[in-house]
Protein backbone atom coordinates (compact mmCIF):
# COMPACT_ATOMS: atom_id res chain seq x y z
CA UNK A 1 0.00 0.00 0.00
CA UNK A 2 1.06 3.49 -0.66
CA UNK A 3 1.99 5.71 1.98
CA UNK A 4 -0.34 8.15 2.72
CA UNK A 5 -0.58 11.49 5.08
CA UNK A 6 -3.10 13.51 6.75
CA UNK A 7 -2.88 16.82 7.16
CA UNK A 8 -2.20 16.14 11.26
CA UNK A 9 0.54 13.65 10.22
CA UNK A 10 2.27 16.66 8.29
CA UNK A 11 1.73 19.50 11.09
CA UNK A 12 2.02 17.39 14.71
CA UNK A 13 1.94 15.65 16.18
CA UNK A 14 1.84 18.42 19.47
CA UNK A 15 4.63 15.91 21.44
CA UNK A 16 7.67 16.41 23.79
CA UNK A 17 10.99 17.19 21.98
CA UNK A 18 13.66 16.54 20.93
CA UNK A 19 12.85 14.03 17.73
CA UNK A 20 9.29 13.17 16.36
CA UNK A 21 11.13 10.30 14.90
CA UNK A 22 13.51 9.07 17.31
CA UNK A 23 11.13 10.74 20.54
CA UNK A 24 7.20 10.80 19.70
CA UNK A 25 7.67 7.90 17.20
CA UNK A 26 8.88 5.69 19.91
CA UNK A 27 6.72 6.36 22.33
CA UNK A 28 4.05 5.74 20.08
CA UNK A 29 4.96 2.38 19.00
CA UNK A 30 6.24 1.11 22.43
CA UNK A 31 2.26 2.13 23.21
CA UNK A 32 0.81 0.20 20.47
CA UNK A 33 2.82 -2.95 21.64
CA UNK A 34 2.15 -2.26 25.08
CA UNK A 35 -1.57 -2.21 23.45
CA UNK A 36 -1.23 -5.48 21.70
CA UNK A 37 0.22 -6.83 25.11
CA UNK A 38 -2.88 -5.92 26.43
CA UNK A 39 -1.61 -5.19 29.95
CA UNK A 40 1.54 -3.58 30.95
CA UNK A 41 4.48 -6.12 31.01
CA UNK A 42 6.94 -6.35 33.91
CA UNK A 43 9.95 -7.13 31.51
CA UNK A 44 10.39 -5.26 28.39
CA UNK A 45 13.53 -5.39 26.45
CA UNK A 46 14.29 -3.40 23.52
CA UNK A 47 16.33 -4.06 20.52
CA UNK A 48 17.63 -1.09 18.07
CA UNK A 49 18.33 -1.09 14.66
CA UNK A 50 20.06 1.37 12.68
CA UNK A 51 19.76 5.08 13.43
CA UNK A 52 17.57 4.22 16.55
CA UNK A 53 20.56 2.09 17.99
CA UNK A 54 23.26 4.63 17.22
CA UNK A 55 21.33 7.54 18.52
CA UNK A 56 18.57 6.44 20.72
CA UNK A 57 20.28 8.00 24.24
CA UNK A 58 20.68 11.34 22.49
CA UNK A 59 17.33 11.91 21.90
CA UNK A 60 15.66 10.30 24.42
CA UNK A 61 14.44 7.02 22.46
CA UNK A 62 14.73 5.31 25.62
CA UNK A 63 13.02 7.42 28.14
CA UNK A 64 10.51 7.52 24.71
CA UNK A 65 10.14 4.07 24.72
CA UNK A 66 9.63 2.83 28.05
CA UNK A 67 7.12 6.16 28.60
CA UNK A 68 5.07 4.51 25.31
CA UNK A 69 5.11 0.90 27.79
CA UNK A 70 4.16 2.66 30.53
CA UNK A 71 0.90 3.47 28.34
CA UNK A 72 2.25 7.06 28.12
CA UNK A 73 1.53 9.64 24.83
CA UNK A 74 4.22 11.65 23.07
CA UNK A 75 3.07 14.72 24.60
CA UNK A 76 3.05 13.40 28.19
CA UNK A 77 5.36 15.86 29.81
CA UNK A 78 6.32 13.37 32.24
CA UNK A 79 7.96 11.32 29.55
CA UNK A 80 11.51 12.36 30.22
CA UNK A 81 11.08 11.00 33.97
CA UNK A 82 10.02 7.32 32.57
CA UNK A 83 13.21 5.29 33.47
CA UNK A 84 12.73 6.23 37.10
CA UNK A 85 8.86 5.70 36.67
CA UNK A 86 9.40 2.08 35.61
CA UNK A 87 12.38 1.88 37.85
CA UNK A 88 9.97 2.74 41.27
CA UNK A 89 7.56 -0.06 39.50
CA UNK A 90 10.62 -2.66 39.68
CA UNK A 91 9.75 -2.91 36.03
CA UNK A 92 13.11 -4.79 33.86
CA UNK A 93 14.58 -2.79 31.20
CA UNK A 94 16.68 -3.22 28.76
CA UNK A 95 18.01 -1.51 25.61
CA UNK A 96 20.29 -3.61 22.70
CA UNK A 97 21.82 -2.83 19.62
CA UNK A 98 20.90 -5.33 17.34
CA UNK A 99 20.37 -5.54 13.27
CA UNK A 100 17.28 -6.33 12.42
CA UNK A 101 18.02 -7.25 8.78
CA UNK A 102 16.53 -5.57 6.02
CA UNK A 103 14.19 -2.72 7.81
CA UNK A 104 13.44 0.85 7.76
CA UNK A 105 16.55 2.54 9.51
CA UNK A 106 14.51 3.37 12.80
CA UNK A 107 13.09 0.34 13.70
CA UNK A 108 13.03 -1.51 17.36
CA UNK A 109 11.49 -4.62 18.60
CA UNK A 110 10.15 -4.98 22.03
CA UNK A 111 9.88 -7.86 23.48
CA UNK A 112 8.03 -7.86 26.77
CA UNK A 113 7.12 -10.41 29.20
CA UNK A 114 3.59 -10.31 31.13
CA UNK A 115 3.02 -11.03 34.67
CA UNK A 116 1.46 -14.36 33.88
CA UNK A 117 5.26 -15.04 32.07
CA UNK A 118 3.71 -14.76 28.51
CA UNK A 119 5.98 -13.30 26.46
CA UNK A 120 4.73 -11.01 23.24
CA UNK A 121 6.87 -9.26 21.00
CA UNK A 122 6.07 -6.60 18.64
CA UNK A 123 8.35 -5.05 16.20
CA UNK A 124 7.85 -1.66 14.23
CA UNK A 125 9.29 1.31 12.57
CA UNK A 126 9.02 5.05 13.39
CA UNK A 127 8.63 6.00 9.46
CA UNK A 128 9.02 10.24 9.75
CA UNK A 129 7.39 12.81 11.46
CA UNK A 130 6.17 10.59 14.51
CA UNK A 131 4.08 8.31 12.19
CA UNK A 132 4.65 4.28 12.34
CA UNK A 133 4.39 1.32 11.15
CA UNK A 134 3.71 -1.98 12.94
CA UNK A 135 5.89 -4.77 11.11
CA UNK A 136 5.63 -8.20 12.96
CA UNK A 137 3.93 -9.47 15.83
CA UNK A 138 5.10 -12.85 17.69
CA UNK A 139 7.74 -12.85 14.72
CA UNK A 140 4.76 -13.23 11.89
CA UNK A 141 4.73 -10.32 9.52
CA UNK A 142 2.14 -8.09 9.51
CA UNK A 143 1.45 -4.08 8.74
CA UNK A 144 -0.52 -1.87 10.34
CA UNK A 145 0.23 2.17 11.38
CA UNK A 146 -1.98 2.60 14.79
CA UNK A 147 -3.69 5.34 13.22
CA UNK A 148 -7.24 3.73 13.72
CA UNK A 149 -8.17 1.45 16.91
CA UNK A 150 -7.06 -2.23 15.49
CA UNK A 151 -8.69 -5.60 16.19
CA UNK A 152 -5.90 -8.34 15.71
CA UNK A 153 -7.33 -11.63 15.25
CA UNK A 154 -5.10 -14.67 15.14
CA UNK A 155 -7.34 -17.96 13.87
CA UNK A 156 -6.62 -20.85 11.81
CA UNK A 157 -6.30 -20.51 8.17
CA UNK A 158 -9.95 -22.20 7.04
CA UNK A 159 -12.50 -20.68 5.06
CA UNK A 160 -15.21 -18.38 6.63
CA UNK A 161 -13.83 -17.00 9.37
CA UNK A 162 -13.36 -13.86 8.30
CA UNK A 163 -16.78 -13.94 6.69
CA UNK A 164 -17.90 -14.75 10.81
CA UNK A 165 -15.57 -12.28 12.48
CA UNK A 166 -17.31 -8.99 9.13
CA UNK A 167 -21.00 -10.25 9.99
CA UNK A 168 -20.12 -9.89 13.51
CA UNK A 169 -18.66 -6.58 13.23
CA UNK A 170 -21.96 -5.47 10.82
CA UNK A 171 -24.22 -6.73 13.45
CA UNK A 172 -22.44 -4.37 15.79
CA UNK A 173 -22.57 -1.22 13.35
CA UNK A 174 -18.70 -1.54 13.51
CA UNK A 175 -17.36 0.14 10.50
CA UNK A 176 -14.47 -1.69 8.89
CA UNK A 177 -11.80 1.04 7.66
CA UNK A 178 -8.52 -1.39 6.48
CA UNK A 179 -8.63 -5.00 6.62
CA UNK A 180 -5.58 -7.17 5.68
CA UNK A 181 -4.70 -11.18 5.96
CA UNK A 182 -1.61 -12.45 6.56
CA UNK A 183 -0.55 -16.14 6.32
CA UNK A 184 2.67 -18.45 6.80
CA UNK A 185 1.62 -21.01 4.62
CA UNK A 186 -1.96 -22.87 3.39
CA UNK A 187 -3.74 -23.98 6.57
CA UNK A 188 -2.17 -23.20 9.50
CA UNK A 189 -2.36 -20.00 11.51
CA UNK A 190 -3.46 -16.73 9.84
CA UNK A 191 -4.21 -13.03 11.26
CA UNK A 192 -6.54 -11.08 10.29
CA UNK A 193 -6.28 -6.92 10.64
CA UNK A 194 -9.16 -4.51 11.36
CA UNK A 195 -8.80 -1.07 11.47
CA UNK A 196 -11.82 0.26 12.52
CA UNK A 197 -14.10 3.53 12.31
CA UNK A 198 -14.57 3.33 16.25
CA UNK A 199 -13.46 1.64 19.76
CA UNK A 200 -14.64 -1.13 20.14
CA UNK A 201 -15.93 -2.63 24.18
CA UNK A 202 -15.33 -5.58 26.21
CA UNK A 203 -18.70 -7.27 25.17
CA UNK A 204 -17.75 -7.58 21.19
CA UNK A 205 -13.95 -9.28 22.03
CA UNK A 206 -15.49 -11.41 24.16
CA UNK A 207 -18.02 -12.68 21.25
CA UNK A 208 -15.48 -12.74 18.74
CA UNK A 209 -13.21 -14.60 20.92
CA UNK A 210 -16.19 -17.59 20.72
CA UNK A 211 -16.25 -17.43 17.07
CA UNK A 212 -14.97 -20.80 15.58
CA UNK A 213 -11.41 -21.49 14.49
CA UNK A 214 -10.63 -17.59 16.44
CA UNK A 215 -7.71 -18.68 18.55
CA UNK A 216 -6.07 -15.29 19.75
CA UNK A 217 -8.16 -11.73 19.60
CA UNK A 218 -6.60 -8.78 20.90
CA UNK A 219 -7.55 -4.83 20.48
CA UNK A 220 -5.55 -2.15 20.50
CA UNK A 221 -7.61 1.30 21.33
CA UNK A 222 -6.32 4.41 19.79
CA UNK A 223 -3.72 6.07 21.67
CA UNK A 224 -2.47 9.48 22.23
CA UNK A 225 -3.84 13.08 21.25
CA UNK A 226 -5.58 12.16 17.78
CA UNK A 227 -9.57 12.23 17.63
CA UNK A 228 -11.96 10.47 20.15
CA UNK A 229 -13.37 7.45 18.53
CA UNK A 230 -16.52 6.91 19.82
CA UNK A 231 -16.71 3.31 21.93
CA UNK A 232 -19.33 0.83 20.39
CA UNK B 1 -3.89 13.20 0.79
CA UNK B 2 -6.00 11.51 -1.97
CA UNK B 3 -4.37 12.90 -4.92
CA UNK B 4 -1.21 12.16 -6.51
CA UNK B 5 1.35 15.29 -6.79
CA UNK B 6 1.29 18.81 -6.79
CA UNK B 7 0.25 18.54 -10.58
CA UNK B 8 -3.12 17.13 -9.36
CA UNK B 9 -3.43 19.51 -6.76
CA UNK B 10 -3.04 22.19 -8.92
CA UNK B 11 -5.64 20.72 -11.48
CA UNK B 12 -8.45 20.07 -8.55
CA UNK B 13 -7.42 23.59 -7.13
CA UNK B 14 -8.19 25.40 -10.37
CA UNK B 15 -10.89 23.11 -10.90
CA UNK B 16 -12.97 23.88 -8.06
CA UNK B 17 -11.74 27.55 -7.66
CA UNK B 18 -10.26 27.22 -4.19
CA UNK B 19 -7.15 27.72 -2.29
CA UNK B 20 -4.44 24.72 -1.90
CA UNK B 21 -5.51 25.22 2.41
CA UNK B 22 -9.34 25.39 1.52
CA UNK B 23 -8.31 21.84 -0.50
CA UNK B 24 -6.48 20.41 1.52
CA UNK B 25 -8.98 21.21 4.40
CA UNK B 26 -11.67 19.56 2.33
CA UNK B 27 -9.68 16.36 1.37
CA UNK B 28 -9.27 16.00 5.45
CA UNK B 29 -13.02 16.62 6.44
CA UNK B 30 -13.77 13.99 3.77
CA UNK B 31 -11.01 11.77 4.73
CA UNK B 32 -11.52 11.59 8.17
CA UNK B 33 -15.03 11.92 8.23
CA UNK B 34 -14.85 14.85 10.65
CA UNK B 35 -16.82 18.15 10.68
CA UNK B 36 -14.69 21.35 9.67
CA UNK B 37 -15.03 22.74 12.82
CA UNK B 38 -13.34 19.94 14.37
CA UNK B 39 -10.61 20.03 11.96
CA UNK B 40 -10.41 23.75 12.28
CA UNK B 41 -9.99 23.71 15.71
CA UNK B 42 -7.37 20.87 15.91
CA UNK B 43 -5.18 23.27 13.85
CA UNK B 44 -5.97 26.21 16.24
CA UNK B 45 -4.57 23.58 18.94
CA UNK B 46 -1.43 23.41 16.87
CA UNK B 47 -1.07 27.73 16.56
CA UNK B 48 -1.60 27.48 20.28
CA UNK B 49 1.55 25.97 20.73
CA UNK B 50 3.49 27.16 18.11
CA UNK B 51 2.83 30.66 19.49
CA UNK B 52 4.45 28.71 23.00
CA UNK B 53 7.12 27.38 21.38
CA UNK B 54 8.31 30.41 19.06
CA UNK B 55 7.85 32.87 22.16
CA UNK B 56 9.39 30.82 25.10
CA UNK B 57 12.99 30.76 23.88
CA UNK B 58 12.90 34.55 23.03
CA UNK B 59 11.30 35.95 26.65
CA UNK B 60 14.21 33.55 28.31
CA UNK B 61 17.40 31.63 27.61
CA UNK B 62 16.55 28.50 27.47
CA UNK B 63 19.17 25.84 27.00
CA UNK B 64 19.04 22.10 26.05
CA UNK B 65 19.52 18.84 28.18
CA UNK B 66 22.74 18.28 27.06
CA UNK B 67 23.58 22.21 27.37
CA UNK B 68 24.52 22.24 23.35
CA UNK B 69 23.35 24.64 22.78
CA UNK B 70 20.84 27.54 24.28
CA UNK B 71 20.08 31.20 24.78
CA UNK B 72 20.72 32.13 20.89
CA UNK B 73 16.62 33.18 20.72
CA UNK B 74 17.07 35.01 23.53
CA UNK B 75 19.91 36.94 21.98
CA UNK B 76 18.37 37.85 18.53
CA UNK B 77 15.42 39.17 20.37
CA UNK B 78 17.40 41.64 21.94
CA UNK B 79 19.44 42.47 19.02
CA UNK B 80 16.06 42.78 17.36
CA UNK B 81 14.95 45.52 19.91
CA UNK B 82 17.78 47.57 19.34
CA UNK B 83 16.59 47.82 15.81
CA UNK B 84 19.72 47.68 13.73
CA UNK B 85 19.67 44.49 12.06
CA UNK B 86 21.27 44.20 8.43
CA UNK B 87 18.54 42.00 6.92
CA UNK B 88 15.65 43.83 8.91
CA UNK B 89 12.86 42.66 11.11
CA UNK B 90 10.88 40.29 9.23
CA UNK B 91 14.12 38.22 9.02
CA UNK B 92 15.82 38.73 12.46
CA UNK B 93 12.91 38.10 14.15
CA UNK B 94 11.74 34.99 11.92
CA UNK B 95 14.97 33.45 13.12
CA UNK B 96 14.55 33.97 16.68
CA UNK B 97 10.93 31.89 16.61
CA UNK B 98 12.73 29.71 14.48
CA UNK B 99 15.73 29.05 17.23
CA UNK B 100 13.27 29.35 19.80
CA UNK B 101 11.48 25.98 18.83
CA UNK B 102 14.77 24.33 18.24
CA UNK B 103 15.40 25.11 21.77
CA UNK B 104 12.45 24.81 23.43
CA UNK B 105 12.01 21.06 21.52
CA UNK B 106 15.78 20.31 22.42
CA UNK B 107 15.48 20.96 26.30
CA UNK B 108 12.21 18.09 25.92
CA UNK B 109 9.67 20.99 25.91
CA UNK B 110 6.72 20.88 23.89
CA UNK B 111 6.46 21.60 20.11
CA UNK B 112 4.23 20.89 17.10
CA UNK B 113 6.22 18.48 14.36
CA UNK B 114 5.69 20.21 11.46
CA UNK B 115 6.49 17.90 9.54
CA UNK B 116 9.13 16.97 12.14
CA UNK B 117 10.76 17.95 15.41
CA UNK B 118 13.66 18.29 14.05
CA UNK B 119 12.56 21.03 11.49
CA UNK B 120 10.15 22.37 14.02
CA UNK B 121 11.06 25.71 14.09
CA UNK B 122 10.22 26.72 9.62
CA UNK B 123 7.05 26.93 10.04
CA UNK B 124 5.76 28.27 13.18
CA UNK B 125 8.80 31.03 13.00
CA UNK B 126 7.39 32.20 9.57
CA UNK B 127 3.53 31.99 10.50
CA UNK B 128 4.17 34.07 13.67
CA UNK B 129 6.00 36.61 11.86
CA UNK B 130 3.17 37.10 9.16
CA UNK B 131 0.90 37.42 11.97
CA UNK B 132 3.00 40.23 13.81
CA UNK B 133 4.81 42.34 10.73
CA UNK B 134 1.88 41.81 8.15
CA UNK B 135 -0.96 41.90 10.77
CA UNK B 136 -2.07 38.41 9.17
CA UNK B 137 -5.70 37.57 11.08
CA UNK B 138 -5.57 34.53 12.63
CA UNK B 139 -8.03 32.77 10.46
CA UNK B 140 -5.25 33.63 7.26
CA UNK B 141 -2.57 31.77 9.66
CA UNK B 142 -4.92 28.99 10.27
CA UNK B 143 -5.58 27.96 6.25
CA UNK B 144 -1.74 29.12 5.38
CA UNK B 145 -1.18 25.61 7.74
CA UNK B 146 -3.41 23.72 5.91
CA UNK B 147 -1.79 24.85 2.26
CA UNK B 148 1.26 24.23 4.25
CA UNK B 149 -0.03 20.79 5.02
CA UNK B 150 -1.20 19.51 2.26
CA UNK B 151 2.49 20.58 0.35
CA UNK B 152 3.79 18.55 3.33
CA UNK B 153 1.72 15.41 2.59
CA UNK B 154 2.52 15.54 -1.20
CA UNK B 155 5.75 15.77 -0.18
CA UNK B 156 5.92 12.88 2.24
CA UNK B 157 3.64 10.40 -0.01
CA UNK B 158 6.34 10.81 -3.25
CA UNK B 159 9.24 11.41 -1.24
CA UNK B 160 10.11 11.44 2.55
CA UNK B 161 9.97 13.82 5.57
CA UNK B 162 12.57 11.60 7.40
CA UNK B 163 15.75 12.90 8.16
CA UNK B 164 17.25 9.29 8.53
CA UNK B 165 15.54 8.72 5.07
CA UNK B 166 16.76 11.69 2.86
CA UNK B 167 18.71 13.89 4.51
CA UNK B 168 18.39 17.38 6.22
CA UNK B 169 16.77 18.73 2.81
CA UNK B 170 14.01 16.16 3.84
CA UNK B 171 12.80 17.71 7.25
CA UNK B 172 14.09 21.06 6.91
CA UNK B 173 13.77 21.31 3.10
CA UNK B 174 10.41 20.08 3.27
CA UNK B 175 9.66 22.61 6.44
CA UNK B 176 10.50 25.42 4.55
CA UNK B 177 8.91 24.30 1.10
CA UNK B 178 5.71 23.97 3.25
CA UNK B 179 6.37 27.44 5.09
CA UNK B 180 6.86 28.86 1.49
CA UNK B 181 3.76 27.97 0.11
CA UNK B 182 1.82 29.17 3.32
CA UNK B 183 3.20 32.98 3.04
CA UNK B 184 2.32 32.74 -0.66
CA UNK B 185 -1.04 31.56 -0.15
CA UNK B 186 -1.54 34.06 2.99
CA UNK B 187 -0.27 36.77 0.27
CA UNK B 188 -2.85 36.09 -1.61
CA UNK B 189 -0.57 34.06 -4.29
CA UNK B 190 -2.43 31.36 -6.37
CA UNK B 191 -2.15 27.60 -6.16
CA UNK B 192 0.48 28.00 -8.64
CA UNK B 193 3.00 30.21 -7.25
CA UNK B 194 2.48 28.05 -3.87
CA UNK B 195 4.25 25.12 -5.77
CA UNK B 196 6.54 27.67 -7.25
CA UNK B 197 7.74 28.76 -4.11
CA UNK B 198 8.15 24.93 -2.57
CA UNK B 199 9.93 24.31 -5.74
CA UNK B 200 12.41 26.92 -5.38
CA UNK B 201 13.19 26.48 -1.89
CA UNK B 202 13.91 22.30 -2.65
CA UNK B 203 16.03 23.74 -5.28
CA UNK B 204 18.10 25.74 -2.15
CA UNK B 205 17.78 22.94 0.13
CA UNK B 206 18.69 19.79 -2.10
CA UNK B 207 21.93 18.19 -1.06
CA UNK B 208 21.32 18.93 2.68
CA UNK B 209 23.06 16.02 4.56
CA UNK B 210 21.65 15.20 8.46
CA UNK B 211 24.77 15.31 10.31
CA UNK B 212 23.68 16.20 14.26
CA UNK B 213 27.34 16.50 16.56
CA UNK B 214 26.23 13.57 18.91
CA UNK B 215 23.33 12.42 17.38
CA UNK B 216 21.23 15.13 19.11
CA UNK B 217 18.52 17.35 17.60
CA UNK B 218 20.91 20.47 18.82
CA UNK B 219 23.88 21.15 15.88
CA UNK B 220 23.23 21.96 13.65
CA UNK B 221 19.60 21.69 13.29
CA UNK B 222 18.85 24.42 15.58
CA UNK B 223 20.77 26.98 12.77
CA UNK B 224 19.32 25.38 9.91
CA UNK B 225 15.90 26.01 11.45
CA UNK B 226 16.44 29.50 11.08
CA UNK B 227 18.23 29.26 7.83
CA UNK B 228 14.99 27.47 6.71
CA UNK B 229 12.63 29.94 7.39
CA UNK B 230 14.95 32.72 5.53
CA UNK B 231 14.92 30.35 2.75
CA UNK B 232 11.25 30.23 3.07
CA UNK B 233 10.59 34.21 3.16
CA UNK B 234 12.92 34.97 0.25
CA UNK B 235 11.63 32.17 -1.82
CA UNK B 236 7.97 33.58 -1.26
CA UNK B 237 9.18 36.79 -2.63
CA UNK B 238 10.38 35.79 -5.34
CA UNK B 239 7.59 34.11 -6.34
CA UNK B 240 4.95 37.19 -5.31
CA UNK B 241 7.66 39.02 -7.69
CA UNK B 242 6.86 36.97 -10.26
CA UNK B 243 9.26 34.66 -10.43
CA UNK B 244 8.63 31.21 -11.61
CA UNK B 245 10.83 28.21 -11.11
CA UNK B 246 11.66 26.54 -14.33
CA UNK B 247 11.76 23.16 -12.28
CA UNK B 248 8.56 22.16 -11.33
CA UNK B 249 7.69 21.47 -8.05
CA UNK B 250 7.41 17.45 -8.42
CA UNK B 251 10.65 17.43 -10.11
CA UNK B 252 12.02 19.04 -7.04
CA UNK B 253 10.05 16.90 -4.62
CA UNK B 254 11.49 13.63 -6.72
CA UNK B 255 15.42 15.08 -6.99
CA UNK B 256 15.25 15.43 -3.31
CA UNK B 257 14.14 12.09 -2.34
CA UNK B 258 16.74 10.26 -5.32
CA UNK B 259 19.58 12.25 -3.95
CA UNK B 260 18.17 11.32 -0.35
CA UNK B 261 18.45 7.79 -1.27
CA UNK B 262 21.51 8.20 -2.45
CA UNK B 263 23.28 9.35 0.55
CA UNK B 264 25.63 7.37 2.76
CA UNK B 265 23.59 6.23 6.07
CA UNK B 266 26.72 8.01 7.85
CA UNK B 267 24.75 11.23 6.56
CA UNK B 268 21.48 10.45 7.29
CA UNK B 269 20.72 10.98 10.89
CA UNK B 270 23.28 8.58 12.69
CA UNK B 271 25.77 11.61 13.79
CA UNK B 272 28.47 9.91 12.45
CA UNK B 273 29.16 11.62 9.04
CA UNK B 274 29.27 15.16 8.07
CA UNK B 275 29.49 17.95 10.85
CA UNK B 276 29.51 14.77 13.66
CA UNK B 277 32.56 13.14 12.02
CA UNK B 278 34.33 16.08 12.38
CA UNK B 279 37.47 16.56 15.33
CA UNK B 280 34.96 19.89 17.15
CA UNK B 281 31.59 16.96 16.75
CA UNK B 282 33.46 14.31 18.18
CA UNK B 283 34.96 16.21 20.66
CA UNK B 284 32.01 17.43 21.82
CA UNK B 285 30.36 14.00 21.71
CA UNK B 286 32.55 13.12 24.26
CA UNK B 287 32.20 15.75 25.91
CA UNK B 288 28.58 14.98 26.25
CA UNK B 289 28.41 11.33 26.72
CA UNK B 290 31.45 10.90 28.82
CA UNK B 291 34.49 9.08 26.74
CA UNK B 292 33.25 5.43 26.49
CA UNK B 293 33.55 4.86 22.77
CA UNK B 294 30.38 3.03 21.00
CA UNK B 295 33.12 2.65 17.89
CA UNK B 296 33.92 -1.16 17.67
CA UNK B 297 29.75 -2.10 18.04
CA UNK B 298 29.27 -0.45 14.93
CA UNK B 299 29.69 -1.17 11.68
CA UNK B 300 32.34 -1.21 9.33
CA UNK B 301 29.93 0.69 6.49
CA UNK B 302 29.17 3.18 9.42
CA UNK B 303 31.92 4.21 10.68
CA UNK B 304 33.56 5.79 7.27
CA UNK B 305 34.43 9.42 8.38
CA UNK B 306 35.33 8.13 12.10
CA UNK B 307 38.03 5.86 10.43
CA UNK B 308 39.63 8.37 8.30
CA UNK B 309 39.78 10.94 11.12
CA UNK B 310 41.19 7.85 13.32
CA UNK B 311 44.09 7.36 10.49
CA UNK B 312 45.02 10.85 10.60
CA UNK B 313 45.18 10.60 14.33
CA UNK B 314 47.43 7.58 14.76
Amino acid sequence: MKKKYGVFDIIGPIMIGPSSSHTAGAAKLAKIARGIAGEEPVEVHFYLHGSFSKTYKGHGTDRALVAGVLGMDPADENLRDSLKMAKAKEMVVSFNEKDLGDVHPNSVRVDMVLKSGEKVSVMGSSIGGGAVEITQIDGEEISFSGNYPTLLITQKDVPGVVANVSKLLYECQVNIAFMSLFRDQKGREAMMIFELDQNIGKEILDQLKVIDCVEHVRFVPLSSNVINYPVV
Amino acid sequence: MNIKNGKELLKRCMEEGITIGEFTLRQEMEESGLSREEIYERMVDNLRVMEFSTSKGVGEKVISVSGLIGGDAYRLGKYLKKGQSVSGNVMVKAMSYALSCSEVNASMGKIVACPTAGACGILPAVIMTMKEEHQVEEEDLIMGLFASAGIGAIIAQNATISGAEGGCQAECGSAAAMAAAAVVEIMGGTPEMCLNAGAIVFKNTLGLVCDPIAGLVEVPCAKRNASGAVSAITAADMVLAGVVSRIPFDDTVAAMYSIGKSMPEALRETGIGGLAGTKTGKKLKKEIFGSKSEKSKNKMNDDTFDEKEETKDS
